[in-house]
Order: structure tokens, then sequence, then C-alpha cells
């Protein structure tokens, strides 16, 4: 007896499996990985927060062990009998084995035997896919931080942390401390000493009961008394401290706008569209940490140009030309009736195989110069294409060498080179 | 009149360790001979913690552990699987993990039925006492883990984890089943590590060494002398002690899985008594203290409740079989046992003259201590236990299109449905049985290893394909697997599978 010794663990060792975890998503990152992949097809692009479920094929990682197989001779004892007799014969099932003959590997109910299904994070999951957009390290951190907030002053507090201690406003709190309540005494003190000076500079009485011998001493133990008290007084106290407080506030919450321009003539193939929706997704995930409220408007175009809402964006086929001034008018008509830049950063992207009806690429030019430019934040452009450039493409430069701040383009034929359009934006600041 | 220690559910410490001194008091007048207990409170999460590394409170990482995690986890979080609202420790102290969210009803349970229960199985069962050393295993794991990890900074994940992923795939082959190990000790390991380090390497360079001993005749002798001279069941350590191309810390790897699965190995053996003897003492235990008074009708309610579900045993017919209920067999064996020594009948005199009316503790406490499942069915299963769980024998023969009732609970029958229910428990009949037969020591340095058919029952093809992958990446040649039926070759496994390369190690 008291030999058992009860403990509370429960503060300790939390998420141990942490690491075999992340072994186990380390060993699978291809199934996950399309897992990931068939999610950002299926989703909206302003939907990336959160994870996703993934399943592998139980083939895939069941560990191996030697064990016996179908076959030979078995006999096998079983609970629950409720008529048979020894002797009884029972039809095997058709086709071959059938139950009663296996141990304990008979999975046979139960739902979705064959995949082993699993949920992970949404940190997991654009950390999956940032991955395959090969993100530098700090930017995949400024996108998966989750404060879109700052801290503001907001007056000082009576507890805090010693990196928050306001030394001035401490000391002054002491100080007042130290006279309020050394001050009735210092009074006192000073009577009593007047006292004892008077005292003793009287003759003494013969009578012993009124000996001012006692009564000096009676005042000098007052006297010394209260020095000490006063001696006591802290210099500093814990009720002096005061330190720096802050409130949690969303930054400035203004708004953004962004638009997809996207070319769906026929030659935009459903793989260069989930190509030019991963580079739409990094604009959003972008604005999203930096405004607290962010329209988009998708704009498709072929030889016209319509705003559409994102599933017809994404997933409607269009043959015809191409005349891609159609949607920079369009977004240009848009912005002057629904987004006074006064009131709205304007952030665009344009995905094209760069397909143009030749005429057309000059105007464009001008469009973006004299017009759009003068009013976004930024512009940024993707030809999705393994083949040579042609007129869009040159008059696209000659706009970014008059706006390297704010417009930028990359030829592409994978996601992983989609980031170098954005470096600019993901730069840090200083402030 | 005692007072019930607590009512409601609400558990605190101080009640843990109210309920844990009358539990232990009980335990010690029932002559319970247990190793200090640490009782650990730990949250949900922390649980699945301890459920997916195996039971092992420190591990070494792998993936699969964080499979198992993952799997236990959604399986917690819809509900469909409630936790395992124990785990314990064999070691020294004994460890055993109460869940915060459990009532004070089931934290009394798990005290009595793992801090007593199953401790006083692990100190005193024959096999624990011979393979495992409960106060040296905790230290064990914490040096398996620093080296592992030590192996993974110094050759990588992947290098660390291939070697791992064979070796789980052989833990099964990796125990001695009959020879007594000497028991592990991690400072002794850390000791020896090192000499190990250097000296087995030229071991195994001896055994390997190609010059021609010297002498005239011995050509043909050698050509003929097999190695190993006799055929060695423990797969992982033959290939520890003589694979030719393993690093040392490969092998060390090798020895790491090789001596937990020997640790674990009584575990598997001994499921059914120690589930049974722990589920006997918690009920035993529980309702002295009702009888005490300690506890009121409330908890009692509550208790038997949960009992009635440990040891809910399906009928074969019912969606929820999956084989027979540990919990339930042991169970019931151990209460008939006591039955039979307090009252026993005609038919137990006549089947157990040795134990109907004796003394039940000394009884009970014998059968723990010196069987494991098979030997514990074959000795005490009772006709009584075999008629109350209805238990009937079926034969499956290759070439019968039909099943066969065997045996039945009754008089004709008991023996052989007793009988076969033990073999159904002895692991060697379960396992398949794998030896390492030959070595070409002289020429291609190819492994072959043998399996003994019983009763006709071959290796599952694709497995077996699967598991001689990792069986080659530890031994570094060619390896044959041939299935035997007496003495006849029926199926012939290769890796590299024929045709393949010769010699893929590098």
């Amino acid at each position: 007896m008291g030999m058992s010794h009860v403990v509370d663990r429960r503060l300790n060792g939390k998420n141990k499996s942490a690491v075999n975890r992340n072994r186990f998503l380390r060993r699978y990152r291809k199934h996950i990985k399309k897992a990931v992949s068939e999610a950002v097809h299926n989703r909206s692009i302003t939907d990336m927060e959160q994870g996703e479920q993934v399943s592998i094929p139980n083939e895939d990682i069941q560990e191996p062990v030697f064990h016996h197989g179908a076959g030979g001779n078995r006999e096998m004892v079983h609970p629950g009998n409720k008529e048979f007799v020894a002797g009884d014969r029972l039809p095997k099932p058709p086709g071959g084995e059938g139950g009663g003959s296996g141990e304990g590997q008979a999975s046979d109910q139960g739902e979705g035997m064959d995949e082993f299904v699993f949920q992970i994070t949404q940190e997991e999951f654009l950390n999956f896919l940032f991955d395959d957009l090969e993100l530098p390290f700090l930017v995949r951190k400024k996108l998966k931080s989750a404060d879109s907030y700052q801290y503001v002053h907001a007056g000082f507090t009576t507890d805090g942390t010693p990196a928050k201690l306001n030394v001035v406003r401490s000391l002054r709190k002491a100080y007042a401390r130290r006279i309020s309540l050394a001050g009735k005494r210092r009074r006192r003190i000073r009577e009593l000493e007047q006292q004892i000076a008077a005292l003793e500079a009287q003759p003494d009485s013969d009578d012993p009961a009124f000996s001012k011998g006692r009564q000096i001493e009676a005042l000098r133990e007052e006297r010394d008394e209260l020095k000490r008290q006063v001696k006591r007084i802290p210099w500093i106290d814990e009720i002096d401290l005061r330190y720096r407080q802050h409130r949690r506030e969303p930054k400035p919450s203004t708004s953004a706008v962004m638009f997809c321009l996207m070319d769906v003539s026929g030659s935009m193939t459903q793989v260069h569209k989930d190509i030019a929706k991963r580079f739409f997704i990094l604009l959003y995930l972008f604005l999203q940490k930096n405004y607290k409220r962010i329209e988009v408007v998708f704009i498709r175009h072929h030889t016209a140009a319509k705003e559409v809402d994102e599933e017809e964006f994404f997933y409607s086929r269009e043959t015809g030309g191409t005349i891609v001034s159609s949607a920079l008018k369009l977004m240009h008509r848009i912005i002057e009736e629904r987004y006074p830049p006064d009131d709205w950063n304007i952030y665009a992207a344009q995905a094209s195989d760069g397909d143009n009806w030749n005429d057309d690429s000059p105007i464009c030019r001008r469009l973006l110069q004299e017009k759009i430019l003068p009013l976004v934040q930024y512009y940024s452009y993707v030809e999705i294409t393994p083949h040579e450039h042609q007129a869009l493409w040159e008059e696209y430069e000659a706009v970014q060498a008059s706006f390297p701040d704010r417009f930028a383009m990359q030829q592409l034929s994978d996601a992983s080179e989609i980031y170098p359009v954005f470096r600019k934006l993901f730069e840090p600041k200083t402030a | 009149m005692t007072q019930p220690i607590s009512s409601g559910s609400d558990w605190s410490f101080e009640l843990i360790e109210e309920y844990d001194r009358q539990i232990a008091r009980i335990a010690a007048d029932f002559g319970l001979d247990t190793y200090p207990n640490q009782i650990e409170v730990i949250s949900a999460e922390q649980m699945m913690d301890a459920y997916s590394s195996v039971g092992m409170p420190v591990g070494y990482h792998h993936w699969s552990f964080g499979k198992q995690f993952m799997a236990t986890q959604k399986g917690y979080r819809r509900g469909q699987m409630g936790l395992a609202y124990e785990i314990v420790i064999n070691s020294n102290p004994c460890i055993a993990y109460l869940m915060e969210e459990n009532t004070m009803m089931m934290q009394a349970l798990v005290i009595a039925h793992a801090s007593y229960g199953h401790n006083s199985f692990f100190k005193n069962n024959y096999l624990f006492r011979s393979w495992t050393d409960a106060s040296s295993i905790i230290d064990y794991l914490m040096f398996a883990r620093n080296y592992v990890a030590e192996c993974e900074e110094r050759y990588g994940v992947e290098e660390v984890e291939a070697i791992l992923d064979s070796c789980h795939a052989l833990m099964n082959q990796g125990v001695d089943r009959y020879k007594r190990p000497a028991p592990i000790s991690a400072e002794e390991e850390r000791r020896r590590q090192k000499e190990r380090e250097e000296y087995r390497q030229q071991q195994v360079n001896d055994l390997w060494r190609t010059i021609p001993e010297m002498g005239g005749n011995d050509g043909d002798e050698a050509r003929q002398r097999r190695f190993p001279a006799e055929p060695q069941e423990n797969l992982l350590y033959f290939i520890e002690k003589n694979a030719p191309l393993l690093e040392t810390w490969q092998r060390e790897l090798v020895r790491i899985v090789r001596k937990i699965a020997q640790y674990f190995y009584p575990q598997r053996q001994t499921q059914v008594m120690n589930e049974g003897w722990a589920s006997f003492w918690h009920y035993t235990i529980v309702h002295r203290m009702y009888e005490e008074g300690l506890v009121d009708d409330g908890f009692m309610l509550e208790f038997l409740q949960n009992h009635t579900a440990v040891i809910y045993q399906p009928p074969f017919d019912s969606p929820y079989y999956s084989g027979l209920n540990p919990y339930t067999l042991g169970f019931s064996i151990y209460m008939d046992l006591k039955r039979m020594c307090e009252n026993p009948t005609e038919e137990d005199r006549a089947w157990f003259p040795d134990i109907a009316g004796s003394d039940w503790q000394q009884t009970l406490d014998f059968a723990m201590r010196n069987f494991k499942d098979e030997s514990f069915i074959l000795q005490y299963l009772s006709p009584k236990v075999m008629r109350d769980l209805k238990l009937f024998a079926i034969a499956d023969e290759e070439g019968d299109d039909a099943y066969e009732i065997k045996a039945i609970h009754d008089d004709r029958g008991y023996r052989r449905v007793r009988e076969k229910l033990a073999r159904q428990y002895n692991l060697s009949y379960r396992d398949p049985n794998i030896q390492v037969w030959n070595v070409n020591t002289r020429g291609d340095r190819s492994l072959l290893l043998r399996h003994t058919r019983v009763d006709g029952i071959p290796m599952a093809d694709d497995d077996t394909q699967e598991v001689l992958k990792h069986v080659h990446r530890l031994w570094g040649f060619d390896v044959v697997l041939e299935s035997v039926d007496n003495g006849e070759v029926m199926e012939r496994y290769r890796m590299p599978p024929e045709g393949g390369s010769h010699n893929s190690a590098a």
C-alpha cells in the first residue's frame, strides 16, 4: 500500500505524434500533392482557408508481413453455436475461398476499407500548394501567418511582461507612493524631535512621576519606530509598475479589388487554365493578408470580353479568335463604374497563351500605359505557352519598361514558374 | 457503516488516490503481488499518442506510428471508436494511463484492471519473468530512440526508414521462441554497443573470408558443410549477425527492432490469460468494494454496464463478430476456475479432480504464473465454459466443397473443441513457420529460407513477395523462400524474381 504514484501528465508531452505524422506525410507526399491539386481544381480561388481530405489506397501503405494464404486444411473454433451438431456439412459459398478460413483478417464490414483516409490541416494544405508554386520560405510564412492584425498603443496597465515595462511611469508612481506613505510619518518625526529637544532644554522635575527622562525615552521610542517604518517603505514596489498596453486592431481596413483576366479561346486547354488558376490563387492569398475586404472580378475573353462568375470563368469552353484589348477595355469600364481608385486598391492578373489578333497588341499597350496602369497597384501577366512569343509579348515588354514597379510578366509552362511574377509584391517592405 | 468514497462521476486527484489506496488494500488481501504503480492522468490526445506507438512510452520515430496515429485520431473524432481506456506498460514501476475524460468509476475500474490486474500478471507470469526485464525497458527504449535519431542525423531519415521498414516486416520472425535471451539492459547495451561495433564487423568478415582454409582434404567437406549448421528461426538475429553487407549502424537498428519484438512477444502469447486476469480482478475487487460500502449503487450500475460491454462476445453469425474476444474467454475461464473451487459439481470432479474444491486463490495464482494462452486453454477450459460460450469446431478442408462441423459443446466434442482452440492460440501455428535454411557461403551468397507447411497451409503470395524484398534489402544478395510440405517443395519465391539481376546490393 502507498506504493502508487499518481502524476498529472496532461500538460506535458502534447502532440508527441507530430513528428511521426510528418514522417507519414512526407512519405506519401505524392498522394497528398495529387489530392491538393484536385482540391485546387475543384475549389474556388477564394476558398483556400481549409484543409483537405486525402485518401490513399490501402495497398500503398500496407506494411507487409509473412502470413498464411488461402488453402490447406483448417479447423477453427467459433462461439455462439445455435443448431449445429457434429457431422453437419455446410456448402461453401461459390467462387473460391469463403469466410471462416482466415484468421482475424476478415474486415468485411465498415466503409471504405480499401482506402486510408485522413485529413490534412489548412497549413499542410497550403504547404503542399506552395511547394507546387516553389514559394520562398519567407513568403510562405507571410501568407500563412494568421494575424492580419496590428498592435496599437492603448495606454498603460498594471500588469504585463517585463519587456513592456515603462520605467518612467513606474518610477513616478513609486515616488508618489513613497511620498504618500512616508509624508505623515516624516511630519510626526519632525514634531517628535522638536518635543524631545524642548524637553531636554527644560530642567528636570524632582517628582519621579513627572521625570522627563521617561517622557523623552517614550518620545524617542516612537520616533525610532517611525524612522524604521519609513525605512521599510520600499523604494519601488510591485504596485508601482506600469506596463505599456497594446490592443490588437485590424490592419487598416481598406478594400481591394482583384481583376482576373483570362483568354479562353480554343487554344487554352484545361491544363493551361489549371496553371492560371494557381496564378490567381497566389494573388488572392496575397491580397487576403493585406486587405480586409476583397472583391474579385472575372473577365474572360476571346474576340469579345465578358464579366462572368468563377465557375464559368474556369470551366466553360469557347472557341474562336482572340482580341485581348476587349478585356482591357471592359476592365477599365468596370473600374470607372464600380471601383473608384480613391476607395479601392486595384490589382490585376492576366493569363493568356500569348495569342492575339496582330493589330490588337499595340492597342493593348496603349490601353495599359495610358488608362489602366495609372490606376492600379500591380498588374501581373503570365503567358502559358511553350512556343515562341508573338506580338503581344513584345508590346507588353514595352509596358514593363515604362512601369517596372507595377507591371510584371513571365512566360511559364509550369506552376512552379509563377512566383517570379509576384516577387515585387512579396518583397519585404521597409516602412 | 462505511461511507462511499465518492458519488457522482467527477474525479479529482485526491479521489484517485483514495480509490487507489482502497484497491491496493483489497488487492493485497487477495494476495496480488505487484510492482509499484505509476498512474498517469493524460488527455485524449495523449492517449492517442500512446495508442499509436504500440504501447511504448518512448518510441523512436517512424512513419508507421504516424499512420497509426492518424487512423486512431480519425476514428476518435468521428466517434466511431472509443479510445482504449487503458494502456499499461510492463515496466517497473508499472505505468498505467488514465484518460481525463473518464468518469470516477472508469478511473477506479482502470486502476483495478491495469495497475493491479495486469501489473501482477507482468510481475509473475513465467514468460514475462524470463523474457522481459521490467526495470530496464524504459531505459532501453530511450537508448533506442536516441540511437535511431543519431543515425537519422548521420545517414538521413530515408536511409534509416528503409532499414526500419525492412525490420518491421520481419518482427514476427525476430524472436527466439525457445531459447531464453539475456535480459535487455540499457546500460549494458550502451557499454557493449561500442564493443560490438568493433568486433561484429570483424566476425562477419571472418565468415565471408574467401581464402581457402589451410590443409588438404577439407575442400569437399567445406562445400557440403551447411551454414547455419542448424536451421534458425530468428531471422532478424541471423541477419544482424551474418548479413554480409550491412553497416555496423544498420546491424544495431536490426538489433533494436529485434529486442523490442522480443519484449512484446510474451504479450502476444498471453493475450487471453492477461486480459482475462485483469478483468477477473477488476470485477472481483470492485465487488469487494461494494460489499464494504466503499462504492454506491450508481457506481455499481455504471461499472456493470462497462464490464458487460468489455466481455461481450458476439456470436459467429453476428455482423459484429471478429473472432473470439480474449477478454471474454479469459474472464470466463478464471471465473469458472473459482466456481469449481468453491462449488464443484460432479462434472468438475471428473474433469478437474485437483481443482474441484481447492483453494481458489492458490489455484488461480498457479494458473496465472505457469502458462501461456495455448497451454492455459488446454489445461483449464472447462466443459461449462464451452457450453456457456457455445463453442464449436468447424473444418475447412482443401478440395472439399463443404465446411464440416467437427465438434460442438457436448460430451463427444469437449476435448476436440478444447484442443483445437488451444492450437489456435499457438503462435507457431498462427504465424508461418519460417527458418533460415542455408546460405551459399562459397558461391553467390544467396540466402535460402524454408517455410514448413502445417496442414498444407501455404504462404500468401503477394505479401510473401513483398516481405522478401525487405529480406533482400537487409541481406544484400539473392533470397529464396521455399514453401515445403512433407519434404516436398510446393512453391518457390525469389528476390530478385527469376531472371532478375544477381547482386543488387550497392
